[in-house]
């Protein structure tokens, strides 16, 4: 594993305490930045290379330098941080803000200083009571110290569960009070996001690396990792593995050390069957497709992503139709209902793939399962409907055989499997209006 | 103690005049207060907001974590998506189930626990995770859950 940038010295020491973190240098790559102007810190981040960690993987360097220069369009400005993290299977911002949140806050009034805000909002979600708690009290220990905050305010903001509010302007309609429901863009963030004003939306992983960058200088950081992903990352790895975590790691390793080395294998020797390598939203790789680089080029070659660096094990017990329910009814729930082929043509997956599941499908089913995904895709304002069309097909892609099989055979070939029936369905969910009105 | 609409005024206080961002914390800290956002407590919040009733009822009825049904002394939400599940989050509900005695999406009848699923609370590598009244249990297994709901009732 390569030296950890974004977790460096947290597991020597209490990071979330600000005497340790000042003991290890902490705030001094702030009071560096300070010293530049912020058009010199935005090209040291252009230097670096760094790319949005949230998923969209865009130039973190180049985004800021899209925000007007307050004399342009003279509002207020704003530094938005994404703390949403609801990506299946990723949980590495939970980690970071857990275990160096001084390092956060020190990217974010660094990013404050390059984009000349005054104001910072950290919109973290609902159910990270124990993060928020940790960067709440780190912020407290901050009360008084003008020498760091120097006139910006961070306020921490609490999201209340909806996993559409890490869509950037979802967040934004969020934090101004509303219905978590995204926008159209154009205007983008960097004109007009929060309260209509110039802001930039930042993942909190993207902001931790800012401190480093600065610290090391924005071409040091460039050689590290692999061209078109230079850095490391922080990946969270789960499912049928037996060491699940997050490891900081350099862009560029292979998927294999990262499941096998890291993650220790797959639990009692059985054959992994296939790695959902970014989270839920990106296409799947079969299990002999983990001979390639962690990175954004390796990963497009193979026709998937990074995306928020959710690493997904799944071993040879599980059914891939199973998987497309379970993976399907998440986006039919969270679909925020605005565009309709995403409201609903994630209900039309779910329905399909349990026709499916239950042996009641015919060719013509599988057929219109493919036709669904294909309406979804690029005719939806934000990503997620598309995300999960590209999911599921991505599911038969590479399975095919195993969604033919359910139509031969007129039912789940996997029904003696010890996992059948894992699949709790989301039917149970509590509290959701729209089921209640659809029955 | 603070009343709810002096609580309410010093959230407002930390976003620019003239904006509705406050409404989210305001409805986390009613809910805190009352367990859930009963009409009574949504008409309160309204007008410490300054905004009506259904304007609350419609933006709290978009978030999961807002409860507009009673629920009871305790909540307990299974993590259910993929890596939870791969890890045997199904037997874990099925085992609170057994134990507080209601189905998932119900409240016992006692008021003690209401028992739901939840979607990825992202702690995926520690599977399953269980949020105890908004506090995350991790590396739950099965047998773990009579010893949790016994600690819940005790306490």
């Amino acid at each position: 594993m390569a030296e950890p940038i974004v977790l460096a010295g947290a597991d020597a020491r209490d990071l979330t305490k600000l005497a340790e973190y000042e003991a290890v240098g902490g705030y001094r790559a702030l009071a560096e930045a300070r010293g530049m102007t912020p058009f010199d810190v935005t090209e040291e981040l252009k230097a670096s290379q760094l790319r949005g960690r949230g998923g969209a993987f865009f130039a973190t360097g180049l985004k800021w330098s899209f925000v007007p220069k307050p004399e342009q369009l003279p509002k207020p400005h704003y530094l938005v941080v994404n703390a949403d993290e609801s990506e299946p299977g990723s949980f590495k911002d939970n980690e970071i803000l857990a275990r160096v949140p001084h390092r956060f806050i020190e990217g974010c009034l660094i990013t404050a200083f390059a984009v000349e805000s005054k104001a910072v909002y950290v919109y973290i979600r609902g159910e990270y009571t124990g993060p928020h708690d940790i960067l709440v009290a780190a912020l407290e220990e901050l009360k008084g110290r003008s020498d760091i905050l120097d006139g910006v305010t961070i306020v921490v903001h609490r999201g209340a569960g909806a996993y559409i509010c890490g869509e950037e302007t979802a967040l934004l309609e969020s934090l101004e009070g509303k219905r978590g429901q995204p926008r159209t863009k154009p205007p983008f963030p960097a004109v007009s996001g929060l309260y209509a004003s110039p802001t930039v939306v930042n993942n909190v992983e993207t902001i931790a690396t800012v401190p480093p960058i600065i610290a090391m200088g924005g071409s040091e950081y460039a050689k590290l990792g692999v061209p078109n992903s230079a850095g490391t990352r922080v990946v969270s790895v789960s499912g049928n593995v037996v060491n699940g975590g997050n490891y900081e790691i350099e862009n560029g390793l292979s998927l294999r050390e990262i499941i096998y080395g890291l993650g220790g294998g797959i639990p009692g020797g059985r054959r992994l069957k296939a790695v959902i390598p970014g989270g839920s939203s990106t296409a799947i790789l079969t299990g002999d497709e983990i001979d390639v680089g962690y990175d954004f080029d390796s990963l497009g070659r193979l026709g998937t992503a990074m995306g928020s660096a959710g690493i997904v094990a799944i071993d040879e017990r599980v059914c891939m139709v199973q998987l497309g329910i379970r993976v399907s009814e998440f986006y039919e729930h969270e679909s925020c209902g605005k565009c309709t082929p995403c409201r609903e043509g994630t209900r039309w997956m779910t329905a399909i793939l349990r026709q499916l599941e239950a042996g009641e499908a015919t060719q013509g089913e599988l057929d219109l399962l493919l036709d669904v995904c294909d309406r979804i895709n690029g005719k939806c304002l934000c990503p997620l409907g598309e995300t999960a069309a590209v999911a599921v097909a991505s599911y038969v892609d590479k399975f095919r055989d195993e969604f033919q099989a359910h139509i031969d055979e007129g039912g789940c070939p996997f029904h003696d499997s010890p996992l059948e029936g894992v699949l709790a369905p989301v039917a149970q969910h509590a509290h959701h209006p729209t089921a209640e009105v659809l029955g | 103690v603070t009343d709810l609409y002096t609580e309410i005024q010093q959230i407002r206080k930390r976003y620019p005049e003239g904006t509705q961002s406050a409404i989210l914390p305001a409805l986390h800290a009613v809910q805190e207060r009352y367990g859930w956002l009963s009409p009574e407590a949504l008409r309160e919040a309204a007008e410490a907001l300054d905004v009506t009733p259904a304007y609350c009822r419609a933006v709290a009825s978009f978030y999961d974590m807002l409860h507009l049904q009673p629920v009871g002394r305790h909540v307990l939400e299974v993590c259910t998506n993929v890596s939870c599940a791969l890890n045997g989050a199904q037997q874990v509900l099925e085992r609170f189930e057994a134990e507080v005695g209601c189905k998932a999406g119900e409240t016992s009848d006692d008021g003690e626990f209401t028992l739901r699923t939840v979607e990825c609370l992202g702690g995926c590598g520690w599977a399953t995770i269980v949020a105890v009244d908004e506090r995350y249990r991790t590396h739950v297994q099965p047998d773990d859950v009579p010893g949790i709901v016994q600690e819940l009732r005790n306490g």
